[in-house]
């Protein structure tokens, strides 16, 4: 570093708690030079709701409604990670064929659902006037429609449940949801158009806020983020959970790791969901949607009552990355100890490295790409 | 080359814009460009959004023939069961000995209270009545100005008959009224399967 | 009705003249322009505020405002009376006089470059011999506002706004001021009317040295009004509201207006040195009253006693414009064009995002500033060479300039991006 040749002083400025564009209560304390950055603390707790602690209070079921509400762009995912969690520490609850497949396209229609409007949001950061958020919010409600046919409410799902699904989908639900796949490949089209070769998008997003393979491994990074930096690690294919493995698709991966990658990544991601749902919708069996015993869970959840000791981790590739669920078991109704692994939280660890050397137009943005939901962060 | 991204986006931009009006509906179409997705908004309190049959906001005790007939039992089960702990019951009614009153053949509550601010809506106590008698409402302009007056809700305000659960949700009322003629079958049934040859 | 105001004006003071001395006419003439003027102004920035409220939300698939009034045009008073009756809070430790005085400082100047803005043939208030100049002197006051506004608000955000105001205000200047050079040297004259008639036979936008002086000028204005892309000084995302964000109320308006009000003189004023001003086609006037006699009639939300009033008002005046052998006349040019560039930057507004700090100063310096240099030079060869040979040389010169400079700032969209797919 030059010597400076005045003599300048250190700005500090609080970003947040309440400011536009830090995705909720999110508080980043910066202390800048001009405009650069020169330190940059994230400040989280605002939102904390006990999730956990109340998860240890009440049965495995009764999580179900809260989980909705850790990311609550990806309800249906939530609900999914609990449900395989608890079907482990039962030591495997039967999932029906059908529910499988309905597991799936719900999961691949929350990706769609989560991409589009981080993208959204991710414009919107970048100063666009509410154009592409507003886009991908109208491609979203006609999935959210979707997902209020099915389980009757649009973001807080409490849909998916061990051993199946809560209820089948209803008549109808197929078709419209292979007429609305149908039609995602163009508005993705049209978003690119929008935006991808957008020079000013470009100038923004490249080679801002680099996370190179390293730091995002040894940081646990994991999602479209840690894809992004040209690791390839989904686990969606690592695990293969579900009927995953039965599906032909492919894992976009990025090579700068900057913001530009991240969002693009994403858009690759939702082709590949868009493949995938195809596939589903065209292969889904018809059957029951729940298991016996995952009906019986569903009556009454109190007869639920896994060996004392049981431990169980379920883990599934969110849209923002790497979502567990952690539940302990000592014989009683309620879990003993549950504990989510949430990838926001995890995501934001980086923050600083990131942003360092940036300017405070960039930390908007690279806040923005990290893809965080204050819910899923503070719990 | 450098600004075709961004003439790019401004074409998809106003073609955005024509696209909501009919005269450049028109136009689009005729230069045979798409006419975009036009206007998706609705006005809210003239035009309202159809919403799905499963639509869930709020649950209601549903009786059957007359507001006396309910068919809660005040098991308590949902009390148990909500996460929240939003529910609210003293009952079931007892007479003067400590004996249990019963109406139409089934105990009743004294008191049931749901606090709509606190309900999250999430369709457990439906889901855990053995009973099928708490079933979700879909009216949601619930809005209110005082906090205990209106946002709880008393079992004169929660009850509602099978005749609107079954006009809210067709397919759903059919099923409980299935399962639930089924089961009156079975107990009326007569004890012994051999007394009639 | 070309001189309809005009004439409007002169027969009021024909009138005056009745009662009052000759001495006092002039003054009741200014008097009546500049009422014409400060009426207008709000009119113009309300209904801007309205114009793109409704255009933005066309674009983003919205009706936009449409509960007060019918297509919601009463939404701007009823915008000014909530600004009128919220209350004006002036932060803690706050320099009060300098906080109230800011908006004042940042409206005036964008009143009075009206002055000296030719709405129509014999519509100008003054047509000053340097009117040009008198522009670019008192739109630049505005940076003062936005520094001051910064300062007094003791506000870190509002500091950090009011920082990059003025820096992307001077900075946007320089290229600003040159990209008019080419006007002067070619028109001869300081004077906006006389520019205005320089343009009768071509207008500057048509010529190469012309074309690339009024994207340099429209773009440099845009920076200096601080609206998307360039609107880093308020940069809602970032700094929250930039150097207003401590304003409320109607101190918060005028904020509001002053920078309406400059987003429309930019227009404006691009509209008058390089699109030809009030000059336009000849086209009769009844052709485009018959057409909004189509518009207003196919309007279904209109109601229909004002449809029938509509179409009665047009055909009436359609009729009177064929019989008078009228043309459209030429405030109504002026107007179409600006409000033409209006939509312009709403539209920028609704689809750009922003750019950053430093490439927009980049953007600045290194692109605009050498650009408008050597679009002198090809001005020069313009003038010095007339007839076919210069107007080639002059675009050759132009275009290879701009494609060299492209590839020595070489931007980040010139490199590809690959990425792989794991199977």
């Amino acid at each position: 570093m030059t010597e400076p040749l005045l003599d300048t002083q250190l700005l500090e400025v609080n970003l947040g708690p309440q400011h536009p564009s830090t995705h909720g209560v999110f508080r980043m304390q910066a202390l800048l030079d001009g405009e650069t950055i020169v330190k940059l603390k994230p400040v989280m707790g605002y939102l904390h709701r006990n999730h956990e602690q109340l998860g240890e209070g009440m049965t495995y079921i009764a999580s179900f409604p809260f989980t909705d509400r850790l990311d609550y762009f990806c309800a249906m995912t939530n609900n999914l990670g609990l449900a395989l969690a608890i079907e482990q520490l039962a030591g495997g609850i039967e999932v029906p064929e059908r529910a499988q497949y309905i597991r799936v396209i719900m999961s691949e229609l929350t990706r769609l659902v989560n991409h589009t409007a981080v993208i959204g949001f991710l414009l919107n950061d970048m100063g666009a006037f509410g154009t592409p958020l507003l886009y991908a919010f109208r491609e979203r409600e006609k999935i959210l429609d979707l997902f209020e046919m099915a389980s009757g409410s649009r973001m807080m799902c409490n849909y998916i449940r061990p051993g199946g699904v809560r209820e089948d989908v209803p008549e109808g639900f197929l078709e419209r949801a292979s007429r609305i796949v149908a039609e995602y490949p163009r508005f993705l089209d049209e978003f690119e158009a929008l935006l991808t070769q957008n020079e000013i998008i470009r100038q923004r997003a490249q080679h801002v806020g680099v996370l190179s393979k390293e730091l995002a491994i040894n940081a646990s990074i994991t999602g479209p983020m840690l894809r992004a930096s040209g690791v390839d690690y989904d686990i969606r294919k690592v695990d293969g959970y579900g009927i995953y493995p039965r599906f032909a698709f492919r894992i976009p991966l990025g090579t700068v790791g900057d913001v530009y990658d991240r969002y693009y990544v994403r858009i690759l991601e939702m082709r590949e969901s868009v493949a995938i749902l195809q596939q589903a919708l065209k292969e889904i069996p018809p059957g029951p949607s729940i298991s016996p015993k995952g009906l019986q869970l569903v009556k009454s959840p109190r007869t639920f009552r896994p060996p004392k000791g049981a431990e169980a981790y379920g883990r599934i590739e969110s849209p923002k990355g790497e979502l567990g669920f952690f539940l302990a078991s000592d014989g009683s109704p309620q879990p003993y100890r549950y504990h989510v692994r949430a990838p926001s939280f995890i995501n934001l660890t980086v923050l600083e490295d990131l942003c360092l050397g940036h300017k405070v137009a960039d930390v908007i943005i690279i806040l923005g790409s990290i893809d965080i939901v204050m819910g899923e962060v503070d719990r | 080359m450098i600004g075709i991204g961004v003439l790019k986006g401004l074409w998809v931009t106003l073609r955005e814009f024509l696209g909501t009006y009919p005269a450049g509906r028109w136009l689009l179409t005729r230069l045979g460009a798409s006419t975009g997705q036009g206007l998706f908004t609705i006005e809210y309190p003239e035009v309202k959004q159809q919403h799905a049959e499963r639509h869930r906001v709020f649950p209601f005790l549903v009786y059957d023939a007359s507001p006396d007939n309910l068919r809660c039992v005040a098991c308590k089960i949902c009390e148990q069961e909500c996460p929240p702990q939003c529910i609210h019951i003293v009952g079931p009614a007892k007479d003067e000995q400590g004996r249990p009153l019963k109406a139409h053949g089934r105990t009743f509550p004294v008191k049931f209270d749901i606090d709509v601010s606190i309900c999250m809506s999430c369709r457990i106590c439906v889901d855990v009545c053995p009973f099928d008698a708490i079933e979700m409402d879909n009216a949601h302009e619930l809005s209110g100005f005082d906090r205990f007056a209106e946002m709880v809700y008393t079992k004169e305000q929660l009850l509602k008959s099978n005749e609107y659960f079954q006009q809210i949700k067709p397919t759903e009322a059919s099923v409980v009224d299935q399962r639930l003629a089924a089961k009156a079958a079975k107990t009326a049934m007569p004890p012994q399967p051999a007394a009639s040859p | 009705m070309d001189q309809l105001f005009v004439v409007l004006k002169s027969s009021v003071v024909q009138l005056a003249g009745r009662w009052l001395p000759e001495g006092a006419l002039p003054f009741v003439s200014m008097g009546l322009t500049i009422a014409a003027i400060a009426a207008a102004a709000p009119v113009i920035m309300m209904y801007l505020t309205w114009l793109e409220r409704k255009i933005i939300a066309r674009m983003q698939n919205r009706l936009g405002p449409n509960r007060v009034g019918l297509y919601g045009l009463a939404q701007p008073l009823a915008d000014g009376l909530k600004m009128l009756i919220k209350e004006d809070i002036v932060p803690e430790g706050a320099d009060r006089l300098v906080h109230s005085l800011a908006p004042v400082v940042a409206v005036v100047p964008a009143l009075l470059v009206f002055a000296v803005l030719p709405f129509g043939r014999n519509m100008i208030a003054a047509d000053l011999n340097v009117g040009l100049l008198y522009f670019l002197a008192v739109s630049s006051i505005s940076s003062y506002a936005i520094f001051m506004g910064g300062w007094a608000s003791r506000n870190k955000f509002s500091l950090l706004g009011a920082m990059r105001g003025v820096a992307q205000i001077i900075s946007y200047e320089v290229p600003s001021v040159l990209s008019v050079v080419v006007v002067i040297m070619v028109a001869g004259t300081l004077s906006m009317g006389g520019i205005v008639e320089a343009q009768a036979s071509r207008w500057f936008v048509f010529t190469p040295w012309g074309f690339v002086a009024a994207l340099i000028f429209f773009l440099s204005g845009v920076a200096e009004v601080n609206r998307t892309p360039f609107d880093m000084p308020e940069a809602e995302s970032e700094i929250v509201a930039g150097f207003h964000t401590e304003y409320s109320g109607m101190k918060f308006a005028l904020w509001y207006m002053a920078e309406f009000l400059e987003a429309f003189a930019i227009s404006a004023f691009t509209v008058t040195l390089f699109l030809g001003g009030w000059q336009g086609p000849a086209i009769p006037l009844w052709w485009v009253l018959f057409g909004s006699v189509c518009l207003v009639a196919t309007a279904r939300t209109i109601p229909s006693v004002l449809r029938v009033l509509g179409v009665v008002a047009c055909v009436g005046s359609g009729v009177v414009a064929y019989l008078a052998n009228e043309a459209v006349p030429s405030w109504a040019w002026f107007l179409a064009k600006t409000y033409g560039l209006v939509f312009v930057l709403v539209w920028f507004r609704g689809t750009l995002p922003r750019l950053r700090v430093d490439q927009l100063m980049g953007l600045a310096w290194k692109f605009f500033l050498p650009l408008t240099l050597i679009n002198i030079a090809s001005a020069a060869l313009w003038v010095a060479m007339p007839g076919p040979s210069g107007g080639v040389l002059a675009g050759a010169l132009l275009i290879l300039s701009g494609w060299w400079l492209i590839r020595l700032n070489n931007p980040a969209p010139l490199q590809p991006r690959t990425y792989l797919f794991v199977e």
